[in-house]
């Protein structure tokens, strides 16, 4: 599961929050937190979504525009939800904010080399080459993924695809779940949400 | 499983209605007579029966509807349960799960439409995980600050034979309410609250879903701080107590409102600082130091700046905080209230020739020896029976506030009569409201419940002709209403009734009723243009609050 989205200048403005989520793993969760942010008037700025260290339980990153809504409220909201089992506001600890963005920008034989050198300071990764364009991959926060795409923009960017922001707390200081499922009622959960074997066109309903 | 679940839970009444694809369901419920399921005629009397009976007993009320529409038709009586905190379980059916998704026939996104309407819900993919999901939303509609939960489950999923599993303890990381309040911050509250030369206790339907009424007379008296309620808080503080002052807001009691606007320390208590009743947030007393006390921390600080917070269960935090409070001695305070009541009572009911609804309802209350319970529809007789008639007695009004659903007071009356089948329910009927779930009537005969109809015939929506009048220049739009005969549909349904035409009519139709032992319907013919007054109007301050015009006291 992974699914992520930015505003249009896909930049974490000045004053927004890093607000993780730990989260069951069970469908319908995103929808939930996505419904809730709509109904309450939060604004995400990006959401990311991925698996966490412990089986059963994701981890939510979601860059919450602070202008919008009181921090605590967004919180205080999230927690209501059945399915959220940890909120952390990370925006006052010391955190490490990372996003991946690729960027397919237009390249010839003039101007290839001038786009590497670009690449080499951001520390960009070049992923894929053709005669015409090439891909870069850089990871980073965002304002340096911003200056990136500043440099490259005279180029023209043909194709841009950003992760949106996760992040960790440094040090040993953790965002973790300890408290285990039990067994059964684990592999009940484990076992929602998945359609019925069988291929067959949809039946008549009687 | 579905039903040796709620078996298992302890219910033993359902409201429902069937179709295809609940259709197992319906064929295992004779297995269960245990269970007793009431037929309704819309599901969204279902799911009213279903909030009226939790609210009148304190336990988790259970309805059911088909896929889609009837579906669709619980939404506005769960919406009802969310914004009022009502423990309701919601079970629908949904196309077998090879048709989900692929818009077949009768098919609705329940789950999906009732995110933002339910504490939580479900949709159970396998036969196996039913015990489990239907013991979470039990627990998780009861427990904590109660709410509505849905449980949907696709038709095959019923038919499936899988093995039960009833699991001994739940595991639900993600919800823990908190109960007991912070002992630091309990010891704060009674000190601001020792502090305090003119504080004020607004107490909210969490003092009735707390079973709080004893600890927060213990509070008053010990602290002597005057009690004000909200509309939804009403019968949390016995009305006959000395230190009872009425109850708050858009057409609360003028000396509530004053109160609630002069306390320097405000004692919120299971309740949520609602627009209707604190009005203009942002004038509310800018002087008051607020102490909240609730179960839900999200309530807590959203709509005011809260100098103490307390997160915890009224009733067992409102005995820690009487412990420390000292006895208090606030004679001046009271008597400042006292005398604001003298000089604008806003509960007499003035000599007039008129039907007037006030006097409807204070016969009422004077015939039952306030013992009733009542069940009100939305509108102004809504406010009246909220006002004029006393209640002492937890869970004895029974009302729609968040939501103010038209519709509401039948159905629910009938889940209340369901629940308490030795109690007097009075539901007392806008002639607009009535007519939105008047197909209900047809339960009461079914069931043979004795529940007695007040319709507040006053031809008009009434409450939107006030505002009509009074912030439209009387642009009487729509508000007029034609209304069937109320009597010849009754005794079509094979209910009796009673036209009630002149004042004098009044008590001798209530005893009459009274006397009946089944449903009756009284048709009462009240003044038509009559206000509800105080008022604050949209948008004002409780300090703005406005009593009846002497033009209106002349009719
Ligand atoms: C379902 C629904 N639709 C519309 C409204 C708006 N509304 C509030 S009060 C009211 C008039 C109620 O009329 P009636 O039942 O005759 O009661 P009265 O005010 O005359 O006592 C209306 C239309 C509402 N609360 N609920
Ligand atoms: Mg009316």
């Amino acid at each position: 599961m992974s699914t992520a989205t930015t505003n249009s200048n896909g930049r974490a403005r000045a004053g927004s929050h890093t607000v993780v989520a730990i989260v069951e793993d069970k469908p319908g969760v995103l929808m939930r937190v996505a419904s809730l942010f709509r109904r309450r008037g939060f604004n995400i700025e990006s959401l990311t979504v991925g698996h966490s260290e412990e089986k059963g339980l994701s981890r939510m990153t979601i860059l919450v525009d602070g202008e919008g809504a009181p921090i605590e409220q967004v919180e205080k909201q999230l927690y209501k939800l059945i399915d959220v089992v940890k909120v952390s506001d990370l925006s006052n600890e010391e955190m490490i904010p990372r996003e991946l963005a690729l960027i397919k920008v237009r390249a010839n034989n003039v101007n290839r080399h001038e786009l590497l050198d670009i690449a080499n300071v951001f520390r960009a990764d070049v992923v894929d080459i053709a005669t015409s364009s090439l891909i870069l991959q850089v990871v980073g926060d965002e304002t340096k993924i911003d200056g990136l795409i500043k440099m490259l923009e005279p180029y023209g960017i043909r194709e841009l695809s950003r992760t949106g922001r996760i992040a960790m707390v440094r040090g040993a200081k953790t965002t973790t779940v300890h408290e285990r499922e039990p067994e059964k009622i684990r592999e009940i959960h484990e076992r929602a949400g998945r359609r019925v074997e069988g291929r067959e066109l949809p039946f008549s309903s009687d | 499983m579905v039903l040796e679940s709620l078996e298992r839970e302890g219910v033993d009444t359902m409201f429902g209605y069937p179709g295809g694809v609940v259709l197992p369901l319906y064929d295992t419920l004779p297995q269960f007579p245990g269970i007793r399921h009431v037929l309704v005629r819309h599901e969204q009397g279902a799911a009213h029966m279903a909030d009226g009976y939790a609210r009148a007993s304190g336990r988790l009320g259970v309805c059911l509807g088909t896929s889609g529409p009837g579906a669709t038709n619980l939404v506005t009586g769960i919406t009802t349960s969310w914004m009022d905190s009502t423990p309701v379980l919601a079970l629908t059916g949904n196309v077998a799960r090879t048709l989900l998704g692929r818009d077949g026939f009768q098919e609705a996104d329940i789950t999906g439409i009732t995110h933002s309407i339910t504490k939580h819900n479900y949709l159970v993919m396998q036969a196996s995980e039913i015990p489990l999901a239907m013991r979470e939303a039990v627990h998780i509609a009861t427990t904590g600050r109660p709410g509505p939960v849905l449980v949907d489950i696709p038709k095959d999923v019923f038919q499936e034979e899988a093995e039960f599993y009833w699991p001994e303890h739940l595991s639900l990381r993600g919800y823990k309410p908190t109960t007991e309040g912070h002992d630091g911050m309990i010891k704060r509250a009674a000190a601001l609250i020792d502090q305090a030369k003119r504080p004020i206790i607004i107490a909210g339907h969490g003092v009735i879903w707390g079973e709080a009424q004893k600890e927060l007379v213990e509070l008053a008296e010990k602290a002597q701080i005057p009690v004000i309620t909200t509309f939804l808080g009403i019968s949390g503080f016995p009305e006959n107590h000395v230190l009872s002052y009425g109850w708050l807001g858009m057409h609360g009691m003028f000396y509530a409102n004053m109160a609630a606007d002069a306390a320097d320390v405000v004692i919120g208590i299971g309740m949520r600082f609602d627009d209707r009743a604190m009005g203009r947030f942002k004038d509310f007393n800018p002087n008051a130091k607020i102490v909240h006390i609730d179960i839900d921390p999200a309530e807590i600080g959203k709509n005011f700046a809260t100098a103490v917070p307390i997160v915890g269960d009224v009733k067992r935090v409102l005995p820690k905080i009487t412990d420390h409070v000292q006895h208090g001695v606030r004679t001046d305070w009271l008597r400042w209230i006292d005398q604001v009541r003298e000089e604008h009572p806003s509960l007499h009911i003035r000599e007039s020739r008129r039907m007037l609804p006030q006097y409807v309802v204070r016969t009422l209350y004077e015939e039952t020896q306030g013992n009733a319970t009542i069940v009100t529809g939305v509108g102004q007789h809504q406010m009246w029976a909220g006002q004029h008639y006393f209640y002492n007695k937890p869970r004895q009004l029974i009302s729609s506030g968040g939501l103010g659903t038209m519709g509401f007071e039948l159905p629910a009356a009938i889940g209340a009569q369901m629940a308490l089948p030795n109690e007097e329910i009075w539901a007392i009927c806008g002639d607009g409201s009535f007519q939105m779930n008047i197909q209900e009537m047809a339960v009461l005969v079914d069931e043979g419940l004795p529940v007695k109809m007040a319709i507040f015939n006053n031809g008009y929506l009434g409450m939107i002709r006030q505002w009509q009048q009074l912030f439209y220049d009387k642009n009487y739009s729509s508000c007029g209403i034609t209304q069937p005969d109320f009597c010849k549909l009754a005794d079509a349904y094979g209910i009796r009734a009673l036209r009630v035409e002149t004042k004098a009519e009044v008590p001798l139709a209530i005893k009459e009723a009274r006397e009946y032992k089944g449903p009756i319907l009284l048709d009462f013919q009240i003044d038509q243009e009559e206000n509800v007054w105080p008022m604050v109007p949209a948008g004002a301050s409780l300090a703005e609050t406005i009593e009846q015009p002497a033009e209106e006291l002349a009719r």
